[in-house]
């Protein structure tokens, strides 16, 4: 750092010999630091991967990233309940998915499109509602569910069902403004046109509306999912015989109990897990931060 | 709007053929598309939500319940009005979102508020009724000298599990929820026991001798004599015959006293909700009543409690805080320094800088927890040179390994969003203040971070909230420990108020205090309404509806 160094307001007007260590001093030390943040970012993914491959199988012996290479925990996964955590996860978010996006995207129709008394108290109420998280009520949730189940076993405690309709209950909320912001964006002359020729309402919404708001479905259709596959204290809460867990519980269940001998499995099933997720999210990702920010950048 | 009320003109028609509507034809409306199939749909759908609505209604009936009952009726007549109504177009779109929302979060933030009020928990799980019945059940022993009567082992139709007993040559038939009650047309066979019960399935006693759990569930039932829960019921020992068990406890329900009549003691109800003795004894099972603050008042005086729930609430406060600023520092930080068109490959350095984002949180976390494990944790072996260090198991250690892990897991959403917002700066303010020659941390410092913050932070402040009530990570990477040493109320060091919450709620096992922890609850409500208020101040979001 001994050359001395002007600071121009623009760039490339410095010539010859204090070019490079101006690189060094603007641009360069960047990527060791980009390296660093990698490292602290990819290393525990990088961790799990090696561990799943490793055939011993337990947390001790995992410290040297890929010594050894093997199938034997996907293999061992099979011998336990994993695949139908999985069933049970996918159908519970999946399920999750659908309704969240359909009311929430109704919902936020009704506030975007129709003028109705009322509207403006509801909206604000909504958005005070879903300033308070469910996850805090979830004593009144635990005994709402076991007096629903002595009426109706199938919307009691251990249900899939009950827990896919706890999760709908968070499905307004901060969807509907994320997509209400979004449905405003969308001109109105153009279902005014359609209603001129004759379409319904509900023409409207579904022809017309939906297609034109997609990014925005598959943000809150994203989230929603996240939210679901990783909900644990609801989903410990309602489910509790074993082949009715999602992989959170499941999974918890073999990290908390016996942590050393259970990694391998641990490992390989968040590695078949966390896949999917991944994949999605990075395909995603644009309209992810497109979502995240107008939902509140924007406002 | 004439258009749709033509069309509207035209489903009402639709509806109603049988009296006397002409059918679709009457109508002048021209159709958008094809023959009303979503009229059809919408009939199917609400074909099947009222064939579910009254299935409930029917079952809440059986069961009594009279709450769900009336709910139920009420919800069922709104969705039909709503959706067969030619007004509430609005309603139409809300309904079913406003349904779930109602019932699973508005009620139950209601509930939880109701529950703050009273002592329900553990000795006091339910009604006065179901503790009397309760009471009387655990009191009942095997009358002395009384007769036993032979005995089969029957289902119902449903499945469920009873007894068909011959009393002196009547067959009585009756299960756990069904008093006993005469059985016609059955037949007996040589040594006593019925064989036949129309209407029942005579579970062999082959089957019940074979299937251990069957033989538990046999030996464990009792079917109740008569509706009052005084007269008894009928119990095995072995399968093949019955005895009379009574209560050595006498409920009565005018004094609402309940007697021992081995010892004569006389058990009142309290308004606590316990039946005691005029010496202080106190039969085990109560039900719940209203208690006023004594919670809330509990919750800050209580020695065993006041102590660490203080403590908890300092960490959770800072647990959030420190997770914000240090997340939103680190990825605005990286947003500045990677929004820099000469770094090359900066797609493929954003994405990896976002991978722990796309790894689901919970896996996360009990991915850390292996790899802070003392004795073969990754971390102790590679970076500290198999250094015993045990990050989870010492207070401050595991405090700086969870904001470490939320660090890594949060980073990623502020270098998201900060990079998106750093995009859509005006830049010709900032080239203005460079003309004017500011240098880069002038503009930075005046120019950048105000535009920021002023997008940024609704978002700061909703994530502290979720980082406030952020169950699972905390959960998942210690589990709340390690324990606060030398008290009993089983919080620890890393615990926040939402686990904190979970513990003493006693939902996972243990002996529950629901009262307590829903005033807990209560609280960090409080805290998130004024957390919320404060969002509202700061982004007048609310204008931006109006």
């Amino acid at each position: 750092m001994s050359t001395p160094v002007q600071r121009p307001a623009r760039v490339g007007v410095i010539p010859g010999p204090s070019r490079r260590s101006r690189w060094w001093l603007e641009v360069g030390w960047k990527y060791p630091l980009a390296a660093l943040i990698i490292f602290y970012a990819v290393f525990p993914l990088v961790y799990v991967v090696s561990a799943a491959f490793n055939p011993r199988g337990s947390l001790a012996g995992n410290s040297v990233l890929f010594s050894s290479l093997g199938l034997d925990n996907f293999a061992a996964l099979g011998e336990t309940r994993y695949w139908a955590w999985m069933g049970n996860t996918l159908l519970v978010s999946v399920i999750t998915v659908v309704g969240t996006v359909v009311m929430g995207a109704a919902a936020a129709y009704a506030f975007s499109r129709f003028r109705f008394t009322g509207r403006r108290l509801s909206l604000s109420s909504l958005l005070i509602v879903q300033m308070f998280p469910q996850t805090v009520a979830f004593i009144a949730i635990f005994l709402l569910l076991l007096a629903l189940g002595g009426v109706v076993p199938a919307l009691g405690i251990d249900s899939r069902i009950a827990l896919i309709c706890v999760y709908l209950g968070g499905a307004l909320g901060a969807n509907t403004f994320l997509m209400f912001g979004f449905f405003n964006s969308v001109p109105k002359e153009i279902d005014e046109s359609a209603k001129i020729d004759g379409a319904s309402h509900a023409q409207i919404f579904w022809r017309i509306i939906m297609p034109l708001v997609t990014p925005v479905l598959a943000v809150v259709g994203l989230l929603a999912f996240i939210g679901s596959f990783g909900d644990f204290i609801l989903a410990r809460l309602v489910l509790v015989s074993e082949e009715n867990w999602t992989l959170a519980v499941g999974m918890f269940g073999w990290v908390s109990n016996q942590l050393t001998s259970r990694w391998g499995l641990f490992t390989a099933g968040a590695v078949i897990a966390a896949f999917p997720v991944l994949v999605l999210f990075l395909m995603l990702q644009r309209y992810v931060v497109s979502g995240l920010t107008s939902g509140a950048v924007k406002g | 709007m004439t258009v749709q009320n033509a069309r509207q003109q035209d489903r009402r028609t639709r509806v109603e053929p049988a009296a006397g509507g002409d059918g679709p034809t009457g109508s002048h409306s021209r159709r958008w598309h094809g023959p009303g199939w979503g009229f059809l749909v919408k009939l199917g759908l609400m074909a099947v939500v009222n064939a579910f609505g009254i299935a409930l209604i029917i079952s809440a009936y059986r069961a009594e319940s009279w709450l769900i009952f009336g709910i139920a009726i009420a919800l069922l007549v709104l969705v039909d009005i709503v959706y067969f109504a030619k007004r509430a177009l609005p309603l139409k779109y809300l309904v079913p979102g406003l349904l779930f929302l109602f019932v699973f979060q508005v009620f139950a933030l209601g509930y939880t508020a109701y529950i703050a009020f009273t002592n329900y928990g553990s000795g006091h799980a339910g009604t006065m009724e179901q503790a009397v019945e309760a009471t009387l059940i655990q009191g009942e022993r095997r009358v002395e000298d009384s007769p036993t009567y032979p005995l089969s082992v029957v289902r119902d139709f449903a499945g469920a599990l009873g007894f068909a007993v011959n009393e002196d040559g009547e067959v009585l038939v009756g299960t756990e929820t069904e008093p006993l009650g005469p059985a016609g047309g059955a037949e007996v066979a040589g040594n006593g026991a019925p064989e036949e019960v129309p209407g029942w399935t005579i579970v062999p006693r082959a089957e019940v001798l074979s299937d251990p759990a069957l033989q538990e569930e046999v030996l464990s039932l009792r079917v109740p004599v008569s509706d009052d829960p005084n007269d008894g019921s009928i119990r095995t020992r072995e399968g093949t015959t019955g005895g009379i068990y009574e209560s050595t406890l006498q409920w009565d329900p005018e004094a609402q006293t309940i007697t021992d009549t081995q010892s004569g003691t006389v058990y009142s109800a309290s308004d606590r909700g316990n039946f005691v003795a005029e010496d202080g004894t106190r039969l085990p099972t109560g039900w719940y009543v209203p208690v006023g603050f004594d919670n809330f008042v509990r919750a800050f005086t209580d020695d065993a409690l006041a102590a660490p729930l203080l403590q908890v609430t300092v960490w959770t406060f800072a647990f959030a805080g420190l997770t914000v600023l240090l997340s939103f520092g680190l990825g605005l930080l990286l947003a500045i320094v990677y929004n820099d068109p000469r770094v090359r490959a900066r797609r493929l350095i954003r994405m990896l800088f976002i991978l722990p984002y796309a790894f689901p949180a919970f896996m996360s976390a009990l991915l850390w927890r292996g790899m802070f494990n003392a004795e073969f944790g990754i971390i102790n072996d590679l970076f500290f040179f198999g250094a015993d260090i045990n990050w989870l198991g010492d207070p401050w250690l595991a405090r700086f390994a969870l904001l470490w892990m939320n660090l890594w897991l949060t980073y990623p959403y502020w270098f998201l969003v900060c990079t998106g917002a750093l995009q859509s700066l005006p830049s010709d303010a900032i080239e203005a203040a460079t003309i004017d020659g500011a240098g880069r941390w002038r503009r930075f410092r005046s120019i950048m971070l105000p535009l920021l913050l002023v997008s940024t932070a609704p978002l700061a402040i909703a994530n502290f909230a979720f980082s406030f009530n952020n169950f699972t990570i905390v959960y998942m990477l210690t589990d709340g420990g390690p324990a606060f040493r030398g008290d009993s109320s089983g919080l620890g060091a890393t615990d926040i108020l939402i686990t904190a919450i979970y513990q003493i709620s006693g939902v996972s096992g243990g002996a529950a205090d629901y009262g307590l922890a829903s005033a807990l609850s209560i609280i960090v409500f409080i805290v998130i309404g004024l957390i919320s208020a404060l969002a509202f101040r700061r982004t007048r979001k609310l204008e931006e509806i109006y």
